[in-house]
């Protein structure tokens, strides 16, 4: 990767969730780093605090404590009105069970999130169907999630994730609940969006094709990173 | 509003049977309150036609009501000498000294008996009323045994109807005419000559004395002078004012009636709102966190579910309106409690009514849904994605 | 009692929605129990009315007299025990607002017709003896804080001028049918006055109440009445007391009828919003039934469920207001004591609550019976999740 900073800076991260009067530390003292354009898996057994992780990055949750810059932005300092501008503008969303939005359509779930730019309707209308012919779903458009197969769906939400072109994606369990072909097909469409498009995903994953696909494998135990290359696959 | 309407909108069609029901739920209330205001409204109506700004009613002090009134003749005489009467086309004066009993007449179809106004009328009685019309037949002629009819009177009440008899007071009386009197309380009342009917019941006193003015800004004068007159012991009211105060008791009763039964009834309404939709809240949950997600602010969610619900409400509103305006067919006839006399009013819709109905329902839907759309903008992300 | 129990739970599962639910059937029962009884102090005047009492009055209407010279013929007419007579008065004190019903009475065969009014005997005598003395009922005494011994003045209303009264006695209603906001006093004051001041109006009475030896004959003894003053200049209409009151009703018919039609309104609209709570609940915990399926339950026992967690609701909110209507129509009845001076809650009303609850909750729960029975268990399983 190149000279320039990383996109996603994280030094000495820590965050705990307390149940009842016991607080359980969830993640302790990670730190990382993620260049632009990287294809990055986080891997770990339930409860290793990856998807705490994720969430952190993505700016829907907060850490207790540590420096998380996303961006060159830094994120706790945000407002929670900022942060959900920070995250309109510059993270997109792919999540297990898709999350589309049963009552509107193809097309108007992969609009909703430039209904939150200033774009025209005229605008929005040609970035939508942009999006929507990368995941190769125009045919699709005005069909509601339930008339659509899962990985069908899952595209979907992957062209919501990429329509108002952030800075970042991600993804967690974005395989999780298809079948192989269609597992298949998304990881593709992904690895695409990274080589061609030049996206950097943030992936938690526990499906090793998906973990193939990656350039950067991290492992997670107990809150604390264990740095891994992908070739151990 | 950043989520598009259509997002409330189908949400509702989606849960087409929750939806229905509240609706049902909302659409009742407003039908109740929009019928009482619109009772309200039609006996305000009839009694405010009834009377003529520039007439006045004289009756004996501190009587109520013609019924419970007594004029000697030569009271009668004495106001009838005021110079502040208007002169009619004849020369003579405005001025009408009538007789008001109270006689019980079955209804039609039931036996069931109600008080009827039976009004003695004088030469310039039908003048003082321009509300009232002869539609049918004609006037009774002077000295004789014949009536005519409010159309109130001859719909509901047996031998009310034209070329029918009435016996009443010892004599049979032949209805020659029906007026029409519009929304006023003389349709439900029978006029005859006056001489004939005090003869009959042996009142040897008028009951009342009905005039108009010759200018409007001298009533207080001529009120003055008739009240302090040593010889009269009787007072002078506007006959609006008269009106006003007959019904006064009724409208206070339905207006207090009214008004508790739409507060408990809308209570029943936004709790049914209230329960659907924090169903619908709990129920999408996962949409809320991925919106949420995706950078909707709160603000937005918040505004999502509050027109949800504000739809709820006005959709109720506007079904339980258009039900209401129905109730316009109906009449509602019977005795006010304060003159004992039948009246008969029905529903009016006004446009102020409509406007105060589906502003109810706005209201109602708004206090049902605020909650649960403050708890769907409150909720934390990362807890309504790990939900769904 | 496994059964009960999980029914119990499963009604508290949603706090919040089992909470609003009993709270909107608690409103519904108040203002259905209110309005009930709202109905029955209509029907007050008839409830308290005695089959052995008749009320004559002129045949034309109430507004015509009858004259004094009649009591003495009405006596001695075959079966007639008591004959009192009385005039409505109709004075007001001090202001308008302050409506209650006052009349000018024979006292003596009053008091006797009507044992239900019960006066202390020492009061009783000083109302007799003194002509300008007066009777209140104890509620409006207590309203206005009458005394005995205080001086009362009504402004006439049918009867010009001010009149001045003492208050000699306070009655109480042997039961609670009995309307204690009357003011009652000397026919004889009223006709002397009237004698020198307005004469022709003097000897003239409003109606005349007469007590039957044997009520089962009162029927007979009214059409009597009515023959014996056919034809005179003042005919006679005589009924018994009850269907007397009962004509006051019908000519209001309207209104009672626009209130009961109400009332049941209030009802459906607790029966969308139940029907609406349980459609809900049954249709999250679908997956539910279809395991309690897959376990050997049948459609039936999960119907039972839900009629169940239904009636339970329902019920429970019933409950809650048929106990808040006992203090809530006390206060009604202070703020509406002008229109209904009697506003008791009948046992009838609380029978009639507890029906409209039981009726609520069984179409509440038939829906959602119905879907769970029809399930299968295959589309049900799939929906968990």
């Amino acid at each position: 990767m190149g000279n320039k900073s990383p996109i996603v800076e994280i030094k000495n991260l820590n965050k705990s969730y307390r149940r009842g009067n016991q607080i359980l530390p969830v993640l302790s003292g990670i730190s990382l780093d993620i260049d632009e354009g990287e294809f990055m898996a986080l891997m770990g057994p339930s409860g290793s605090g990856k998807t705490t992780l994720l969430n952190l990055i993505a700016g829907i949750d907060r850490a207790d404590s540590g420096i998380i810059k996303v961006g060159g932005v830094d994120i706790p300092s945000l407002s929670e009105n900022e942060l959900a501008r920070w995250r309109a503008n510059n993270v997109g969303f792919i999540f297990q069970f898709y999350n589309l939005i049963p009552v509107l359509t193809a097309f108007e779930n992969v609009e909703l999130p430039l209904l939150l730019t200033g774009l025209s309707k005229a605008e929005r209308r040609e970035h939508v169907e942009m999006a929507l012919n990368v995941v190769n779903l125009s045919d699709r458009m005005n069909h509601y999630p339930g008339q659509l197969s899962g990985g069908q769906q899952q595209r979907v939400a992957i062209a919501r994730a990429i329509v108002t072109d952030p800075t970042i994606l991600v993804a967690d369990e974005p395989t999780g609940d298809l079948d192989r072909v269609s597992a298949t097909e998304v990881l593709q469409l992904m690895e695409r969006l990274v080589h061609e498009l030049g996206k950097t995903i943030i992936m938690v994953t526990h499906d090793p094709r998906a973990a193939k696909m990656a350039h950067v494998v991290k492992h997670l135990d107990k809150g604390v990173l264990n740095a891994h290359s992908q070739t151990d696959f | 509003m950043k989520i598009p309407f259509s997002y409330s909108l189908r949400n509702l069609w989606t849960r087409r049977l929750t939806t229905a029901l509240t609706i049902a739920g909302m659409a009742l209330v407003v039908f109740v309150f929009a019928a009482i205001l619109m009772l309200a409204e039609g006996l305000q109506k009839t009694l405010v036609d009834t009377g003529s700004y520039d007439n006045v009613v004289v009756i004996r002090k501190a009587a109520g009501s013609e019924v419970q009134s007594g004029v000697e003749r030569l009271q009668a005489s004495i106001v009838e000498t005021q110079p502040e009467i208007a002169i009619g086309q004849n020369g003579k004066p405005l001025l009408a000294k009538e007789l008001v009993v109270l006689i019980m007449l079955p209804k039609r179809g039931s036996d069931k008996p109600s008080n009827v106004v039976i009004r003695g009328i004088s030469e310039s009685s039908m003048t003082l009323r321009p509300q009232v019309k002869l539609i049918e037949g004609r006037m009774p002629r002077r000295g004789s045994l014949e009536i005519i009819a409010g159309q109130s009177i001859a719909k509901r009440f047996k031998g009310g109807g034209i070329g029918e008899t009435l016996r009443f007071g010892m004599r049979d009386w032949t209805v020659v005419g029906i007026f029409d009197a519009g929304n006023t309380g003389y349709a439900s009342e029978i006029w005859g000559d006056v001489d004939q009917l005090m003869q009959a019941f042996r009142r040897p006193v008028y009951s009342s004395v009905i005039f108009k003015l010759r200018d409007s800004s001298e009533f207080e004068k001529i009120k003055e002078r008739i009240e302090t007159d040593p010889r009269l012991t009787l007072e002078a009211l506007r006959e609006t004012r008269y009106y006003e105060k007959q019904s006064e008791m009724m409208a206070k009763f339905l207006r207090i009636l009214g008004m508790t039964l739409t507060i408990i009834f809308s209570l029943g309404a936004i709790i049914g709102a209230m329960i659907t939709m924090y169903a619908s809240v709990a129920n999408r949950t996962g949409e809320i966190g991925t919106m949420r997600a995706i950078g909707f602010q709160r603000r937005s969610i918040l505004t999502a579910f509050i027109i949800e619900s504000l739809l709820l409400g006005f959709i109720g509103g506007f079904i339980g309106l258009f039900f209401a305006s129905f109730l316009q067919l109906f009449t509602i006839s019977t005795m006010n409690f304060q003159t004992f006399s039948e009246l008969a009013f029905s529903f009016t819709l006004t446009l102020d009514i409509t406007y105060k109905a589906l502003l109810f329902s706005l209201i109602m839907g708004f206090v049902g849904g605020v909650l649960p759309a403050i708890r769907a903008s409150r909720m934390n992300i990362v807890d309504a994605l790990w939900a769904s | 009692m496994h059964i009960l129990k999980l029914i119990f739970k499963n009604a508290f599962r949603h706090k919040l929605r089992t909470f609003l639910t009993v709270l909107g059937v608690t409103i519904a029962i108040l203002a259905f129990g209110l309005l009930r009884t709202v109905i029955s102090a209509w029907y007050a005047g008839v409830n308290a009315s005695s089959a052995s009492r008749l009320v004559t009055r002129n045949s034309i209407s109430l507004i015509f007299p009858l004259p004094l010279s009649y009591q003495e013929k009405i006596r001695q007419i075959q079966g007639v025990k008591t004959v009192s007579y009385g005039n409505w008065f109709g004075g007001i004190y001090i202001d308008e607002k302050n409506f209650f019903a006052n009349y000018a009475v024979e006292p003596k065969t009053y008091l006797e017709l009507y044992p239900e009014i019960v006066i202390p005997p020492d009061q009783k005598a000083a109302f007799f003896r003194e002509r300008k003395g007066a009777v209140a009922g104890i509620k409006l005494a207590a309203k206005y804080g009458w005394k005995i011994g205080d001086l009362i003045t009504l402004k006439g209303t049918i009867f010009p001028g001010n009149w001045d009264f003492v208050l000699r006695g306070i009655y109480k209603g042997r039961d609670e049918t009995v309307d204690e906001t009357a003011f009652v006093f000397h026919w004889n004051y009223l006709n002397e006055t009237l004698k020198q001041t307005i004469p022709r109006r003097a000897d003239q009475v409003g109606w005349y109440m007469i007590g039957v030896s044997n009520p089962n004959l009162a029927a007979d003894v009214a059409v009597r009445i009515d023959k014996a003053f056919k034809n005179s200049l003042a005919e006679t209409l005589t009924e018994t007391e009850k269907s007397f009151q009962l004509s006051f009703i019908s000519m209001t018919e309207a209104i009672v009828i626009a209130i009961q039609l109400v009332s049941f309104v209030i009802i459906f609209i607790i029966m969308a919003v139940v029907a609406n709570t349980m459609a809900m609940t049954a249709r999250e915990r679908i997956g539910e039934y279809a395991v309690f399926k897959t376990l050997g339950f049948s459609g039936f026992h999960i119907s039972g469920l839900i009629f169940g967690e239904s009636i339970f609701v329902t019920m429970l909110g019933a409950a809650l207001g048929i106990f808040l209507t006992f203090p809530v129509a006390k206060i009604f009845s202070q703020e509406l004591s002008t229109y209904f001076p009697v506003f008791n809650v009948a046992t009838e009303t609380i029978y009639m609550d507890i029906a409209a609850s039981l009726l609520v909750a069984l179409v509440a729960g038939i829906f959602p019976s119905w879907r769970a029975i029809n399930i299968r268990i295959a589309d049900g399983l799939r929906r968990i999740g």
